[in-house]
């Protein structure tokens, strides 16, 4: 199994979410983020003092998918997220080593 | 001059003005997290740009006697609008400068109404430069057909507190800008949600609240019509509440409360033309009856591709319709001492309310059309993809409603 961490611009989870349920990856926990990566963020402007914000809002989005399907999802994360400018995200990749059901408490291979 | 009145005017045209920052956490709460400052400032926006422009030329074009269409200019730059209760277009009982502000309260609000057609996707500069000239071109001549002895007033129409100048108006120009606009890149996917739900229930709270002095003003003395109007401003958007409430359970089992806030603007704006005009009782029938077509125009409207976003035309243009119609059928000339309606014997009156809903609407609808492709020509109407991707919180003010993290996301740079 693994972990796979997208961190996304905000307005495409939706398109995230589409591709992912076309390979049928329903589960998945999405978190309101702030980072930056060469992204340097944007001026803001409060009472005429300018301000750097440099930690932009992102989204991130965890699933968890058995290994064989990790490339496909992926896939079909960068394809969905990518604008082709600088800000569209990182996709991270992590090994699970186990995961159980809190309802019944079994262990899912 | 009248000390009462006066002061009832003094309060009525705060109680207005209030109207318009109230729209803004109205239409504020329903968009999405990243818009809402940009439309929040749509309307407070208003508050400048067309409050300067009635102060200007608008009053003038629209409340001097001029001709049946526009008025004159004789009272622009605010020329002879003085401290005595003479000169006005209607008989005063208080300064005649206070007439033109009230007045000028209406013209804000209606112009900041528009905004809701066309949140979330239409440039604010555009924006700004759209809804001042509407406030002349549009606005201004509207009024005087209604409220300046123009002809649709000749015509036997009655508005008490513009149904039609004010909502029909206002839904006709958002209609149109909806479409020429076009709708939001990410319309009928998922995430377009309200934000904040609190923020447009006290938007609907603070609504009503400056509703008394939209109808209970429009009475201009603080005497049994003000009364009146007051009682029937209460009593409609209750019933409109009571009626969407039972709709939202059948329909979904739940009454929500984005439509209870709906709910209580689309009985405010059907209660609007009919207020001095009809009893207590009959403003409960009328806030019942308007909240039906209302109710199902914003779901059929919610299936079309037309991205209304905030249903401008669902609630003020069918709410204002039903509302001037409804006019028609309940006045009753032994309260309000003007006029009858279909129930007190005078069916023609329904006809003659229905043809100034329409007179309105056309010339509201095709004069924002040109205006909007008039301004087309010199800027882009729509932000672009990535501002629309972004938020146009960032991009077009360079603020952010929300800033998480205690602030820890910003580093100052500048002294002070």
């Amino acid at each position: 199994m693994k972990l796979i961490k997208s961190i996304v611009r905000p307005n495409k989870v939706d398109e995230v979410k589409d591709a992912l349920a076309k390979l049928n990856i329903s589960g998945m926990t999405v978190t309101e983020v702030r980072g930056h990566g060469k992204q340097k963020g944007h001026t803001a402007i409060y009472r005429g003092k300018e301000y750097n914000v440099s930690l932009l809002p992102k989204m991130e989005i965890e699933i968890v998918v058995p290994d064989a399907i990790a490339d496909d999802a992926i896939k079909a994360i960068v394809g969905a997220a990518r604008t082709g400018e600088i800000g569209d995200g990182r996709v991270f990749v992590l090994p699970v080593l186990e995961s159980y059901r809190i309802r019944t408490g079994e262990k899912e291979s | 001059m009248n000390q009462a009145d006066t002061a009832w005017m003094l309060i009525s045209t705060a109680l207005v003005l209030l109207m318009t920052p109230a729209l803004a956490f109205f239409y504020g709460g329903l968009v999405r997290s990243k818009n809402a400052l940009n439309t929040m400032m749509m309307s407070f926006i208003s508050l400048g740009f067309v409050g300067v422009l009635w102060a200007l030329i608008g009053y003038s074009l629209a409340l001097t006697p001029g001709s049946n269409w526009i008025g004159d200019m004789s009272f622009a730059f605010l020329n002879g609008v003085g401290l005595a209760e003479t000169g006005a277009i209607v008989p005063l009982t208080f300064p005649h400068m206070l007439y033109m502000a009230f007045q000028g309260t209406f013209c804000i609000i209606t112009a900041a109404l528009i905004s809701g057609a066309i949140v979330e996707r239409m440039r604010f500069s555009a924006y700004v430069i759209f809804i001042s000239l509407w406030s002349i071109v549009v606005y201004a001549p509207v009024a005087h057909w209604v409220w300046g002895g123009g002809w649709l007033a000749d015509m036997g129409a009655w508005d008490f507190a513009g149904g039609t100048v004010v909502h029909v108006n206002a839904a006709a120009a958002a209609l149109v800008a909806a479409i020429v606009v076009g709708k939001r890149r990410e319309y009928g996917s998922q995430s377009v949600l309200p934000h904040s739900v609190p923020f447009s229930l006290l938007g609907a709270g603070l609504l009503w609240f400056g509703w008394f002095g939209f109808n209970a003003g429009s009475a201009l003395v603080a005497g049994p019509i003000a009364s009146l109007a007051f009682v029937t401003t209460m009593l409609a958007p209750a019933a409109t509440l009571v009626v969407w409430t039972f709709l939202d359970l059948m329909r979904s089992g739940k009454p929500t409360a984005v439509g209870a806030a709906t709910a209580i603007v689309v009985g405010l704006v059907a209660v609007t033309p009919a207020a001095g005009f009809i009893s207590p009782i009959n403003a409960i029938f009328l806030g019942a009856i308007a909240a039906v077509p209302s109710y199902f125009a914003l779901i059929i409207r919610a299936k079309t591709s037309l991205d209304d976003s905030l249903d401008v035309v669902a609630a003020h243009g069918v709410g204002g319709t039903v509302g001037a119609l409804l006019t028609g059928v309940f006045a009753e000339k032994s309260i309000n001492g003007l006029f009858d309606g279909a129930i007190a014997g005078n069916p023609g009156q329904v006809l003659i309310q229905g043809t100034a809903v329409l007179a309105a609407f056309v010339y509201s609808a095709g004069a924002s059309f040109i205006l909007l492709k008039l301004i087309g020509l010199v800027m882009p109407l729509r932000a672009t993809v990535e501002e629309e991707g972004t938020g146009l919180d960032i991009t077009s003010h360079g603020e952010e409603a929300y800033l998480h993290v205690g602030g820890a996301t910003a580093t100052r740079h500048g002294s002070f």
